[in-house]
């Protein structure tokens, strides 16, 4: 029997919930010569930000205790280029992309989201609000609710309707329900966390910070229960909200976990360094637990650990009997 | 393409750990500059990135294998130094680009550095198979950290050998003895594989000589597929505008003089997408 792992993001349906971390497939053609990309439920791009941009200085990676920092910031092409080379590839294809956006004002963001509103393939966009703001003494747009919601409010109100808009919740603040809910009331119509948070390593021969930029972003397993943290309190104050679950999945428990926390999509990240097809095997991975637990639908599955101890889970109050996992 | 390849031997070589891994798909595939990653630390580790090792050579025997040689820096390699005939590892690859070969017989000097040196065996190969002259500069810190020796020998028409303390060959660094093999040989071109000051001071000889020098460079890898950006340097483009390029996906070969070594660890204020350099800043 097989499991119906359809998902819905918002009002867009993708035929599984697995799909790549921003920052972490490029713009999917260097993945494509692994494998089929139109087997993901969604690609999603780096963040395209306005202008091209050569980032910080290297060394821009350390790995640390089951995990790594990263210190690239944003680099790419900006956005013309991705319109007319990488979003048309992407495109042409027919593979659902989610596109990462990223600026330092208000105003950058509204513009990335003209440039897109009208770019065929573009299935949702996702607005990455771990950017400073520089109009804001470099504040993160993400660490304020007032800020991000201003953000989001601008892009929504640009993007055309069928195209949902995806707010990007850091994890490093004091509340991150509230931040989540001031992008909900300002239009977000899913939510993704989490982005990284900051950590920093020091190089024990050079006596040095280990990245050129000092600190930098932690990803990896370190950061799975962060996530899962994360997506778990969202998911029980707006439990109507379609919520990306990503930060440290490597194999399908750890998606399993997310969703079962109440994230119907799931992003892998830093798992496709250290294996290119990571994505497949963790759908494959999570299927086989959903199955092995008796579930039909992927659905039934989301937010599942949120009811009250106790209570039987209500695809098994159905006459099925549970295979052991 | 990632294979569970199966070890098949582990020796050391001087300073060094040899490895050969029984890899079909990837020792078929492979051109002489060509690298691999390396998943390092077994299914339950805490190491996440994979390690990045050049081809040292490559075999048909059983079905195809490839030999690595690395020396130990930090726990990844030290687990791998552990691999015993048997153990499994997980390799993709090959990864990056080749060396491009000249079109026709060319003398070439092949320049090695410590395990720099590995990479150039498979070269060397390829350029006696197109009818190229081949002299070596191999050199290392000690005499155990020079990296090939014998084999140079075997096969080059002339190996020079220099360690910093002159316990082999001349005392100095590769650099000290290469202008007079380059003038000796009348080489056509350099290819140099080591640490990125060494191919920086190849590169500069070459350019004395007015002759091409193709690098393999080393650059910090998470993904090693070109998509995390991770791993650039700035590079000068055909156009003669700076770019930060993977070394992962556009080398870990590129040509010599595009390569901004003096800039390597910083944005060149004038490369594309700097801040300042034309493009808006947000970070
Ligand atoms: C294209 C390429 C080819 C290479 N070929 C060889 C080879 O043939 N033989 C050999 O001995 N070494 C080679 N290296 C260097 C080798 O990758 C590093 O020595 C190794 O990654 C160190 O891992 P570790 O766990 O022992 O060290 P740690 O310092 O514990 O590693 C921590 C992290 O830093 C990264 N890292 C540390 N040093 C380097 C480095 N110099 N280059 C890239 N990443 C680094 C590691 O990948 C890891 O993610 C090559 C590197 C590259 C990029
Ligand atoms: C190298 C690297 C680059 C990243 N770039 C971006 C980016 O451009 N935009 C973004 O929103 N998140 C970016 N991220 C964050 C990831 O999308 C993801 O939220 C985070 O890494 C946690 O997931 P993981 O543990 O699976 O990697 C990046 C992460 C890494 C490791
Ligand atoms: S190592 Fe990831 S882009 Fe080069």
């Amino acid at each position: 029997m097989s499991v119906d792992m359809r998902t819905f993001l918002a009002h867009v349906e993708l035929a599984n919930p697995i799909t790549t971390a921003a920052g972490c497939a490029s713009s999917g053609r260097e993945l494509a010569q692994f494998f089929d990309l139109h087997r993901l439920g969604a690609l999603t791009t780096r963040s395209i930000t306005m202008a091209p941009r050569a980032g910080r200085p290297t060394p821009r990676m350390a790995e640390t205790p089951s995990g790594m920092l990263n210190a690239v910031g944003l680099q790419g092409p900006g956005i013309e280029a991705f319109l007319e080379r990488e979003l048309p590839w992407l495109a042409q294809r027919g593979i659902k992309t989610i596109v990462s956006i990223g600026g330092g004002t208000v105003a950058e963001y509204s513009e990335l989201a003209r440039r897109l509103a009208d770019a065929p393939g573009v299935t949702a966009l996702e607005v990455n609000l771990s950017c400073p703001n520089i109009e804001d003494r470099g504040r993160i747009f993400a660490r304020e609710g007032s800020a991000a919601a201003e953000v989001i409010a601008s892009v929504r109100s640009i993007m055309r309707y069928d195209v949902p808009v995806v707010a990007k919740l850091a994890p490093d603040v004091a509340d991150i329900v509230s931040v989540a809910r001031a992008c909900v009331d300002a239009g977000a119509d899913a939510l993704s966390m989490i982005n990284n948070p900051l950590g920093m390593a020091i190089d024990t021969e050079a006596l040095r910070p280990s990245l050129a930029a000092v600190t930098g972003g932690l990803s990896g397993p370190a950061v799975l229960p962060l996530a899962v943290r994360c997506v778990w309190q969202v998911h029980a104050a707006l439990p109507g909200v379609p919520l990306i679950g990503i930060g440290g999945v490597m194999s399908g428990r750890d998606a399993f976990q997310l969703v079962l926390a109440g994230a119907c999509v799931v992003g892998v990240g830093t798992a496709l360094f250290h294996d290119p097809y990571a994505c497949l095997r963790i759908e494959r991975e999570l299927e086989d637990l959903l199955r092995a637990r008796g579930f039909q639908r992927l659905a039934d599955a989301v937010g599942l650990a949120h009811r009250p101890p106790g209570s039987a889970p209500r695809h098994l109050l159905v006459d099925t009997e549970e295979s052991a996992p | 393409m990632q294979v569970t390849g199966t070890v098949l031997t582990t020796r050391r070589v001087d300073a060094y750990h040899a490895l050969t891994v029984v890899a079909p798909g990837i020792a078929e595939r492979f051109r002489p500059g060509h690298f691999v990653s390396v998943a390092v630390g077994g299914a339950y580790t805490s190491m996440v990135t994979r390690r990045a090792f050049s081809v040292h050579d490559v075999k048909s025997d059983y079905g195809g294998t490839v030999e690595l040689v690395f020396t130990v820096r930090g726990r990844g390699t030290a687990w791998l130094a552990e691999r015993r005939a048997r153990d499994t590892l997980d390799l993709v690859g090959p990864l990056g680009r080749p060396f491009p070969l000249p079109r026709d017989p060319a003398h070439c000097v092949l320049v090695g550095a410590e395990y720099g040196s590995a990479v150039l065996f498979p070269l060397a190969d390829a350029l006696l198979a197109r009818g190229c002259r081949v002299d070596f500069v191999l050199g290392g810190a000690g005499a155990e950290r020079v990296f090939g020796a014998m084999r140079a020998r075997r096969i080059a028409e002339t190996t020079t050998l220099t360690t910093e303390d002159g316990s082999l060959g001349l005392r100095g660094k590769v650099t000290d003895a290469l202008p007079s093999v380059i003038a000796d040989t009348r080489a056509d071109a350099v290819y140099a594989c080591g640490p990125m000051e060494t191919l920086r001071a190849v590169t500069a000889v070459g350019m004395e000589f007015d002759i091409p020098v193709q690098v393999a460079v080393e650059e910090r890898m998470a993904c090693g597929i070109g998509v995390c950006m991770t791993c650039v340097i700035p590079v000068i483009g055909d156009d003669g505008a700076t770019r930060m390029v993977r070394a992962c996906a556009e080398g870990p070969v590129f040509r010599g003089e595009r390569v901004r070594f003096e800039d390597v660890g910083t944005i060149p204020f004038d490369a594309l997408g700097a801040p300042g350099g034309g493009a808006r800043h947000v970070s």
